[in-house]
């Protein structure tokens, strides 16, 4: 069954074309990978899905509706982990999925339970109550993995949710994530790490540019071009896939 | 716009406003303390009674209006502008069910509800010093709701449009600072060229101070007019608000 249809999919900030006439379908219980450089259009694309960005051409649907008619709707089906960590750093840890909950009209004994057996899930139980500024960088990744599931999506939108961490926390990520896909929740990630695609995702699209070059199996896609993902991007594209390392929490 | 998704939004800005509130508390009212004290009785011991008060009389209705004003304003630029950039908050509630309709109506709401809390302290001290004068003042609570609306409105739109966050000096200087000093809080703008009063006209916080030293005195000042042009404001200001915020957070 097709959970996410995007047909024509076009964005255009002022005169940067930043996805350019996309089509994909996305299966449900997949886990669905957008592999490519910084600057390719994954993000774009991903924050289409939870409607920041509106498409200038082409439409989405996602479970059969529209999102431009039934944002509110599907928003409360999906999760999402954002690249930036956008946690309320006033709050800890546990307030800040309380917070969460109450967007999703979550009542207060249910998601006070959620919040606890989330931060057991990704081992934050002895940080429920810290504030979230003494928490490191894998720990702030890992509630925002909680926060996304609080509403126990359908869909998750992973955008770029390993980038910098140290291995030891994107094992843990790697190994949550894989543990959802299980509970059958379609995962759809952006990344530009070839093993996160290799280790997780059913089909993969590579992008370039705002283009979709191909849709397929990583597994198909290494046997027809040889290599790892690493070679086969830099086959179809002539570019390698990793570019610059940018680390995204200071933009600012 | 859905209510309850807007309420939920300021139930967010409250729930971490409890962690800081001491703090900010503080500086809010400070600095309306210090408008009193310094212009009040330092200068007041030499400015004859205005209107038949004493000059700290005077002026303490005009404080409440502008205590609740700046407090809208600085929450709805520099607190709305953090929460939309630095913070990435938009970017957190947006993913969720909520959206930029009921977002903007939170933040302006949670505006107003801050605008309400702070007259309403200025009120409890000024009552302390026996200036007030007027169970009228009640009244005070719903108008500064809708004032404090006004203010949260200007001061989004002003979000909306800002290059970055240093730009709301000049939204400071040349526009909160003449309006705070030329909308009759220290003076009867009678003894000023007419065309100041006409200006003031135009601006809410000549008639916010207006209903504040009314219903303060309880002297039964024609008010009708200056309850009739808030309203007004609020509902003319509040789409545009709404369609600015929206152009600058949707892309």
């Amino acid at each position: 069954m097709v959970i996410i249809k995007a047909r024509k999919l076009t964005k255009y900030f002022g005169q940067i074309c930043a996805v350019d006439n996309v089509d994909f379908d996305i299966e449900k219980g997949v886990c669905f990978g957008f592999l490519g450089p910084n600057g390719a259009g994954k993000t774009t694309i991903m924050r289409m899905f939870y409607c920041i960005v509106a498409p200038t051409a082409g439409h989405i649907e996602i479970m059969g509706m529209d999102i431009k008619r039934h944002a509110s709707k599907i928003k409360s089906k999906i999760g999402v982990m954002p690249q930036d960590n956008n946690l309320d750093l006033e709050l800890s840890a546990f307030k800040n999925l309380i917070v969460y909950g109450r967007y999703f009209e979550i009542p207060y004994k249910i998601s006070k339970r959620l919040a606890y057996d989330l931060l057991d899930y990704v081992g934050l139980t002895e940080k429920a109550h810290e504030n979230i500024r003494n928490l490191s960088g894998g720990m702030q990744r890992a509630l925002l993995l909680a926060r996304a599931i609080i509403n126990s999506p359908e869909i998750l939108i992973l955008d770029e949710p390993t980038t910098g961490l140290d291995p030891h926390s994107r094992h843990n990520v790697w190994h949550k994530l894989k543990d959802l896909k299980e509970k059958d929740t379609t995962l759809i990630l952006t990344t530009h790490y070839m093993e996160e695609a290799e280790k997780l995702c059913d089909k993969v699209a590579i992008m370039d540019r705002g283009k979709i070059i191909i849709i397929d199996t990583p597994k198909h896609l290494m046997e027809t071009y040889g290599g790892n993902l690493e070679d086969v991007y830099l086959k179809l594209t002539g570019k390698k896939l990793k570019g610059e390392e940018n680390n995204n929490n200071n933009e600012y | 716009m859905n209510i309850k998704r807007a309420f939920r939004v300021w139930q967010r800005h409250f729930t971490v406003y409890t962690k800081l509130y001491r703090t900010s508390i503080v500086l809010n009212f400070v600095e309306p303390v210090l408008y009193l004290v310094a212009f009040g009785i330092g200068l007041g011991a030499f400015v004859k009674d205005i209107e038949g008060v004493p000059y700290i009389k005077y002026i303490a209705p005009g404080i409440i209006a502008s205590s609740s004003m700046f407090a809208a304003t600085y929450e709805c630029t520099y607190g709305t502008y953090v929460r939309m950039t630095f913070q990435k908050t938009f970017d957190a509630i947006l993913a969720t069910p909520i959206n930029i309709e009921d977002l903007v109506a939170g933040e302006l709401l949670w505006g107003s509800t801050k605008s309400v809390f702070y007259g309403i302290i200025i009120i409890v001290a000024i009552s302390f010093f026996k200036m007030v004068d007027s169970m009228y003042v009640i009244f005070l609570i719903p108008v500064l709701f809708i004032s404090g609306l006004i203010f949260a409105e200007i001061s989004m739109i002003c979000t909306a449009i800002v290059p970055g966050i240093d730009s709301f000096n000049y939204f400071y200087t040349l526009f909160m600072t003449p309006m705070f000093l030329f909308s009759g809080i220290f003076f009867p703008l009678k003894t000023l060229p007419p065309i100041i009063s006409k200006i003031a006209f135009w601006t809410p916080l000549y008639h916010l101070t207006n209903i504040c030293r009314a219903c303060v005195t309880g002297k039964s000042n024609v008010i009708i007019v200056d309850i009739l042009w808030l309203l007004a404001a609020a509902t003319i200001l509040a789409p545009i608000s709404y369609v600015l915020l929206k152009k600058r957070v949707i892309k």
